[in-house]
């Protein structure tokens, strides 16, 4: 029977085109960060003197331009893709992980165990998760291991809050009731019987939150209090190029543009995952 | 249950939540590794370990919550540790109007803009107004508001020279326009989003057909029936959008050079100021467990009458 | 002149699979009479008034021909003028029909407003009296109540006053009795008998009971899969159907069920 919905929800999935266009649009960019540079001419802190703030196809090899230092726009682009990829997808990892032994504990559990860790992420959800990774950043400097735990150690209540409510639904169903009459230890029916089940929707609201990750990773480095100099994520290149805007635009346009596909990918094919595997959310 | 009791309930509940928001932002400006001189290199140890005196740094940690939390019942949050002329309160104090004016009017034009676009949308539908207006939500939902506002900033403050850009000088409102509507896009395309979706949902009830069969004009029919059911989902999401436009307030307050608690808040970041940046968290918290409960009030208030056709 | 009069009303829905929950049907009613269509659940009996008064589904297509006292009332844009005033509607479930967030006074008084320009305290007192027309008990405060405090044969009755404010020549009642308890049931029958004749209004009524049928119909019309299989007078009808698909239905009836 999971066969039969993974393969509908494969099936749905590859009918709906904006999360198809998505996921090549993601396959894209992805190869892009990671073999791009290797294509392009430049590498990412050369400093091409003669060009210094090119627009695009103005100067020679310079595809997309360069900023106020003579630095290939394209390339910096690609690696600020890199960065916030990378930092994206670990925080999102960490987020996951958190997110989803919590939740599925808290559901399992019932309870008082299960209110007093519920309200514990309800107190948590009070303010927005920049503020909370602010204060961390303040805390423990601004490098991107300090970013990547701040994000993931934030980001993992609204995955708790669903797991916990599969986890809840699943415990009635009757397969639990019997490996829990068979004996079967906690960990065990955590482990082999609900963890299983809750794939679905984590898978979903993993895509989905990949792009608020790196909205607030962007926000926080907009801002200058997220990653440093020489690491630049696309946040980083969006501020640059915000100072620059009434000079040269396109410093401004191609990292922001980058940001803006990706996350509109990761939300289209969230959506998609999202109508595909979750029946009840139609 | 009356609103008052229902309102000291809710205020009780909220004060864990706050307490746990101090002592945890607290706690980790503690375990700070070094502390907020470290920077300095110029001071002299002698020197150093006066203002840590001074500043009760020397003391053990409970003491210094003790006297901080007892402080905080003063209205005092402590002196700003990088404004040496400062206390945190006067800054929060200098902040505040101007945040709560920017966030209260950029909630306002969201409602006022996002729910009639939403409703708007949900009427043509599947004509060009509604996929304009739903094309336009995508974007504004999508894009975030550190993209928007440079680029709002450019086209009306520096190509079309229509509206100041950055400063603020109390008396011209024309300063706050860029910056509340900057703040405000992300709120209205998620309205306009959520009140098409709803009312189009209600628009399928059976109830709303029986009006039709009356012989009730369309336009009663959906202002009168269909218009405040769909409203709920839009009151849910009141707490969440004030924390949007917090966390939002940030970046346009430093974009636009407006000098308020947001602008404050990045800067003490940026300076490692703890003092400040606790002082600044504990009020924005303060703040939304406020407005989340304004949200449930107006949610209480609307829901009695609509519990019957919530509980099928 | 028949009140109403259907002529190869066919009604369509598409999507996958297109459905065709009515095929090529014709009926006639006159002033003052009572006629119910009869058949099981899925056989298009709800379709066929909804497309009368131009309330169907967005993906539903009405072709053929529906006149009122003589008017069109398919695609033209007569239909919004004889809803509630010329074709009155009782639906099955009275819960779906009352607005959950109105109070039940002035949900009846703007009906009355909308449909005769009745001042507002005519159309209160018109409210009042509809109300005790439907044997409501307690009508003040029934007035200033939410439907969601009312038991479900209140609701019906309300639903009733509300479809009769407008004074229809012709009342469409949808399974009327379906979601009640038995014992409202009888009520609301005979409740809706007696305003028939009160208010000289023809009746068009869709059941899959026939010991409704028994209880109020003139005539009677047997459908099967979108088209009618039989038509008689109700009294032949229950005497000795002629079409093996209505002997089925006959013979499905528990026999304590309220035949007379």
């Amino acid at each position: 029977m999971k066969s039969g919905l993974w393969h509908d929800a494969l099936g749905q999935l590859r009918g709906d085109r904006a999360a198809m266009a998505s996921l090549v649009v993601l396959g894209t960019l992805l190869i892009a960060a990671i073999a791009g540079p290797a294509f392009v001419g430049f590498r990412e802190d050369e400093i091409d003197w003669a060009n210094m703030a090119a627009s695009p196809f103005e100067a020679d090899g310079h595809w997309l331009g360069t900023d106020r230092l003579g630095r290939d726009l394209l390339v910096r682009t690609l690696h600020g893709l890199r960065v916030s990829l990378a930092i994206a997808l670990a925080a999102t990892l960490v987020s996951l992980v958190i997110g989803v032994a919590w939740g599925a504990l808290a559901g399992y559990l019932r309870g008082r165990a299960d209110a007093l860790m519920m309200r514990f992420v309800d107190v948590l959800y009070a303010l927005p998760q920049v503020f909370f990774v602010i204060i961390l950043t303040v805390v423990f400097g601004r490098g991107p291991l300090t970013l990547l735990v701040a994000i993931g150690a934030f980001g993992w209540l609204t995955m708790a809050r669903i797991v916990r409510g599969q986890a809840l639904a699943l415990r009635e169903r009757e397969f639990v009731e019997a490996a829990i009459v068979g004996g079967a230890g906690t960990l065990r029916i955590v482990g082999r019987h609900i963890v299983p089940n809750l794939l679905g929707p984590v898978i979903v609201y993993a895509t989905l939150t990949v792009p608020q990750v790196i909205l607030v990773e962007s926000f926080l480095s907009f801002l200058g209090i997220g990653l440093q100099e020489p690491l630049a994520s696309l946040g980083n290149l969006i501020a640059d190029g915000a100072a620059e805007m009434e000079t040269a635009p396109w410093m401004l346009a191609v990292p922001a543009g980058c940001l803006v596909l990706l996350v509109f990918s990761f939300n289209f094919l969230g959506d998609g995952l999202r109508d595909a595997l979750d029946p009840r959310d139609r | 249950m009356s609103a008052f009791a229902f309102v000291v309930r809710r205020l009780l509940g909220a004060i864990p939540t706050l307490a746990l928001i101090v002592a945890l932002a607290f706690l980790l400006t503690r375990l700070a590794p070094g502390g907020p001189f470290d920077e300095e290199q110029s001071l002299p140890p002698e020197i150093r370990a006066n203002l840590e005196t001074a500043y009760g740094l020397d003391q053990p940690v409970h003491v210094q919550f003790g006297r901080y939390v007892a402080g905080l019942a003063r209205g005092d949050f402590g002196p700003s540790f990088k404004f040496r002329d400062f206390t945190v309160s006067e800054l929060i104090a200098s902040g505040l109007p101007v945040s709560l004016t920017l966030g209260v009017a950029a909630l306002g034009l969201a409602l006022a803009l996002g729910i009639p676009a939403g409703v708007w949308a949900a009427l043509s539908r599947g004509r060009a107004a509604d996929r304009l207006v739903m094309t336009f939500a995508v974007a504004g939902i999508s894009v975030p508001v550190f993209v928007i506002a440079p680029l709002l900033a450019l086209l009306f403050g520096v190509w079309l020279r229509w509206l100041p850009v950055a400063g603020w000088m109390p008396g011209r409102p024309s300063d706050l326009v860029l910056p509340v509507v900057t703040l405000a896009l992300p709120v209205i395309a998620y309205l306009a989003r959520l009140t098409r979706g709803s009312l189009l949902e209600i628009l399928r009830a059976p109830w709303i057909r029986a009006a039709r069969a009356r012989g009730l004009p369309e336009c009663a029919v959906i202002v009168r029936h269909a218009l405040p059911a769909s409203l709920l989902p839009v009151v849910s999401y009141l707490g969440p959008a004030a924390a949007a436009v917090l966390a939002g307030s940030l970046v346009v307050e430093t974009l636009f050079g407006l000098p308020g608690m947001g602008r404050h808040l990045v800067q003490g970041a940026l300076n490692r100021d703890y003092t400040l940046v606790m002082g600044m968290v504990i009020v924005y918290a303060a703040l939304m467990i406020v407005l989340n409960l304004a949200a449930d009030l107006v949610y209480a208030w609307l829901d009695p009458r609509i519990r019957a056709e919530r509980r099928l | 002149m028949p009140l109403l009069e259907i002529r190869a009303l066919t009604v369509e829905f598409s999507g996958t699979p297109a459905v065709r929950a009515v095929d090529g049907v014709d009926l006639t009613v006159d002033a003052r009479e009572s006629v119910a269509i009869v058949g099981e659940s899925g056989s298009g009996k709800s379709q066929l008034l909804h497309a009368c008064i131009g309330l169907l589904a967005a993906n539903g297509r009405a072709r053929g021909s529906v006149r009122f006292e003589g008017k069109e009332l398919l695609g033209v844009g007569h239909v919004a003028a004889v809803r509630g005033r010329g074709i009155g509607f009782v639906f099955q479930d009275a819960s779906g029909s009352l607005t959950p967030h109105l109070r039940i006074g002035p949900q009846l008084a703007e009906v009355g407003m909308a449909a005769h320009g009745m001042t507002q305290e005519a159309a209160r007192a018109e409210s009042r009296r509809m109300l005790e027309c439907v044997h409501l008990p307690d009508v003040e405060r029934r007035l200033m109540q939410y439907p969601h405090e009312l038991s479900g044969g209140m609701r019906q009755r309300v639903a009733i006053a509300l479809a009769l404010v407008a004074r229809p020549r012709l009342l469409f009642a949808d399974e009327p009795t379906t979601a009640l308890d038995v014992t409202v049931q009888a009520e609301i029958l005979a409740l809706v008998a007696e305003l028939c004749r009160e208010f000289g209004m023809a009746l068009l009524l869709v059941t899959h009971d026939l010991g409704v049928v028994a209880a109020l119909a003139d005539r009677i019309a047997v459908m099967q899969g979108g088209r009618f299989v039989e038509t008689a007078a109700a009294a032949d009808f229950l005497a000795g159907p002629r079409h093996p698909y209505s002997a089925g239905l006959l013979a499905a009836v528990p026999t304590l069920a309220g035949l007379p």
